[in-house]
């Protein structure tokens, strides 16, 4: 994949770019000629989603910076005279927050994919990695983003995070006072919030960038979980895997603008629209949709310290699923243990996303409980057992044969033809 | 648009293929679409309601204003001179020959009918912005400070880098003591 380019240059002006700086090369060998599985499915459009939805989000945000007030008397207001008083700034500021869940999914459903299909498997362990220093990178972005309005939510929401900080021992007040930079969330947090916030976004996308090259030196994992062979498995990106991620993102952009036009303010919460108040802390205190699980996790453990890390811990783990998964087998098209044991974990996750929504009280609280330990025996117990004590099913000898099988739809979990089965 | 090497395809045909349409058809819709898109982002940089309302005109009262003095108030964030001018200063305005002067206007073109003593200018200098001084400079009118440029009683460009008049604002009397600017 990462050999010399195979761009001929026809133009005289390209032909004099070329030798001077080869970003004509780059495009051409690292999204038109690339050698793409020819089995890829939907769920590979998301990558593409997402470098989309960054550009989006920088893109509104930018503009939405230019009438925006970061200081604490003025914030609120200024984002109510974006809603009514700058040209289209009700379509900005609805897109930028509407793009920010929409962002999530994309991200969520990218990483299911990754799950599922093996892709943080050697030879594909730093791109992991790399995704998910993205995430977690995303995950403060829209932190800090969502304080900026200043609203209730916005106020408890960055006083409830920031505190979460004191859990660290001997250093942990200090570290909170640093982060407020005062002895209470005020100006000179949302200040730097701002900055941060507007900073972030490019450090994603520096991030991205190694991380598409990360993937090019590994080429694409596909839904069969097996290397592409020959040329016989694979297809140039354009147009095919362009023209399928264009497709996918279209239809993407149908949801986001059904919740841009219609539905905007149902995924966010009714209380950020009262200006923030110090003295009074709403009755229910949730993040967006998107940080409930981990809310939840968070909320599970009744220690403060103990919470606070088993909340890193959550995502940081994330990150050794190259060596927690023991199976050499990627796809999980060919694992049917593990494959249920995915599909509990997903129902899990969405689970604790329904109970971070929920005050924390009874029967609620020993729902989490319960699965916040399957989140963790998922990912440190049944990923490594499994490797060991599941028989997978077998491998087909090649993508191009698994694609043009006849009569087996591609990357099918369908009973295996005669001529396979042992 | 070119097609790919697969083996399927015999190779580029010389009549438009169903493919090159479907290419083409996609390819200007998404220019539609960016297009659509751009159009938000950039109107937002427009002034917006507030902007436009806080730039509504302004009534000014005549009354107060003494004659031979120049007041200032803000229309739009600009600087607009009001001066109730004396007799002698509105005689040295029109003894001049106006055809001579660097930028020709005669002072009647610069008042409103019937209230020559009231002359409501623009006061930015019409050669880089700064505010000019009244009642200095060899012309008896306004003096720039920044690069030189001197004014008469009419407000007219005498001497200096500025080439033109101080402008006027768009401005009607609603009655003989109150005018509304803009």
């Amino acid at each position: 994949m990462s050999g010399h380019s195979t761009y001929q240059p026809q133009s005289p002006f390209m032909k004099w770019l070329e030798a001077r700086l080869p970003i004509g090369g780059l495009i051409h060998s690292s999204f038109i000629a690339y050698p793409t599985p020819r089995n890829l499915n939907y769920w590979w459009t998301f990558g593409g989603i997402l470098s989309f939805m960054l550009g989006i989000q920088i893109l509104t945000g930018v503009v939405l910076a230019m009438h925006y007030t970061p200081h604490v008397n003025f914030a609120f207001d200024s984002v109510e005279r974006i809603m009514r008083d700058v040209n289209y700034g009700w379509l900005l500021r609805y897109l930028h927050s509407n793009g920010a869940s929409m962002f999530f999914l994309a991200v969520y459903i990218h990483i299911a994919r990754g799950m599922y299909y093996g892709s943080y498997k050697d030879p594909r362990e730093v791109l992991w990695i790399l995704g998910v220093i993205i995430f977690l990178l995303m995950i403060a972005t829209g932190f800090m983003g969502y304080v900026l309005p200043w609203g209730q939510m916005s106020f408890w929401a960055a006083t409830v995070i920031t505190n979460l900080f004191s859990a660290i021992p001997l250093v942990g007040e200090s570290v909170v006072t640093w982060l407020w930079g005062g002895y209470s969330v005020g100006n000179p947090t949302l200040n730097r919030f701002y900055s941060l916030h507007y900073l972030l976004p490019f450090v994603i996308a520096g991030v991205v960038v190694l991380h598409i090259w990360a993937l090019h030196v590994a080429g694409q994992n596909n839904p069969a979980g097996i290397d592409a062979k020959s040329s016989k498995d694979t297809v140039a990106f354009t147009p095919y895997a362009t023209i399928k991620d264009a497709f996918f993102l279209a239809c993407f952009l149908v949801v986001f603008g059904w919740f841009v036009f219609y539905i905007p303010n149902y995924l966010g919460h009714p209380d950020n629209y009262i200006p923030a108040n110090p003295s009074v802390t709403p009755t229910h205190i949730v993040p967006e949709w998107y940080y409930l699980p981990f809310y939840a996790i968070l909320r599970a453990i009744p220690s403060k310290l103990g919470g606070v890390t088993m909340l890193l811990l959550s995502i940081v783990l994330l990150a050794f699923l190259p060596w927690l998964d023991t199976s050499k087998v990627r796809s999980a098209t060919y694992r049917p243990l593990y494959r249920q044991f995915f599909w509990i974990f997903v129902a899990v996750v969405i689970g604790l996303g329904y109970l971070g929504s929920q005050p924390p009280e009874g029967g609620f609280v020993y729902a989490a409980r319960i699965l916040t330990a399957w989140y963790f025996i998922h990912l440190l117990i049944i990923l490594p057992l499994s490797g060991f004590i599941e028989t997978p099913k077998p491998l087909p000898a090649s993508i191009s044969e698994a694609v043009l099988r006849e009569g087996l739809p591609i990357g099918a979990s369908g009973p295996v033809p005669a001529q396979d089965r042992r | 648009m070119t097609t790919t090497s697969s083996a399927e395809h015999p190779g580029p045909s010389a009549e438009h293929t169903r493919r090159d349409f479907l290419f083409i058809m996609t390819g200007a819709v998404a220019a539609a679409g960016v297009v659509a898109a751009l159009v938000p982002e950039i109107a937002q940089m427009n002034p917006d309601a507030s902007t436009i309302a806080a730039g509504a005109p302004i009534e000014v009262d005549l009354a107060p204003i003494a004659e031979g003095q120049v007041i200032k108030v803000f229309w739009r964030g600009k600087p607009i001179f009001i001066d109730h001018r004396s007799k002698k200063e509105i005689e040295e305005a029109r003894k001049v020959d106006w055809h001579t002067l660097p930028d020709p206007q005669s002072d009647e073109a610069r008042v409103k009918q019937g209230k020559d003593q009231w002359l409501v200018l623009i006061g930015i200098c019409t050669h880089l912005g700064c505010i000019p001084l009244a009642h200095q400079g060899d012309y008896d009118g306004w003096f720039c400070p920044c690069h030189g440029s001197q004014y008469d009683t009419s407000g007219r460009i005498r001497r200096g880098p500025a080439p033109a008049n101080l402008a006027l604002p768009p401005y009607e009397f609603v009655s003989d003591t109150k005018i509304r600017i803009g």
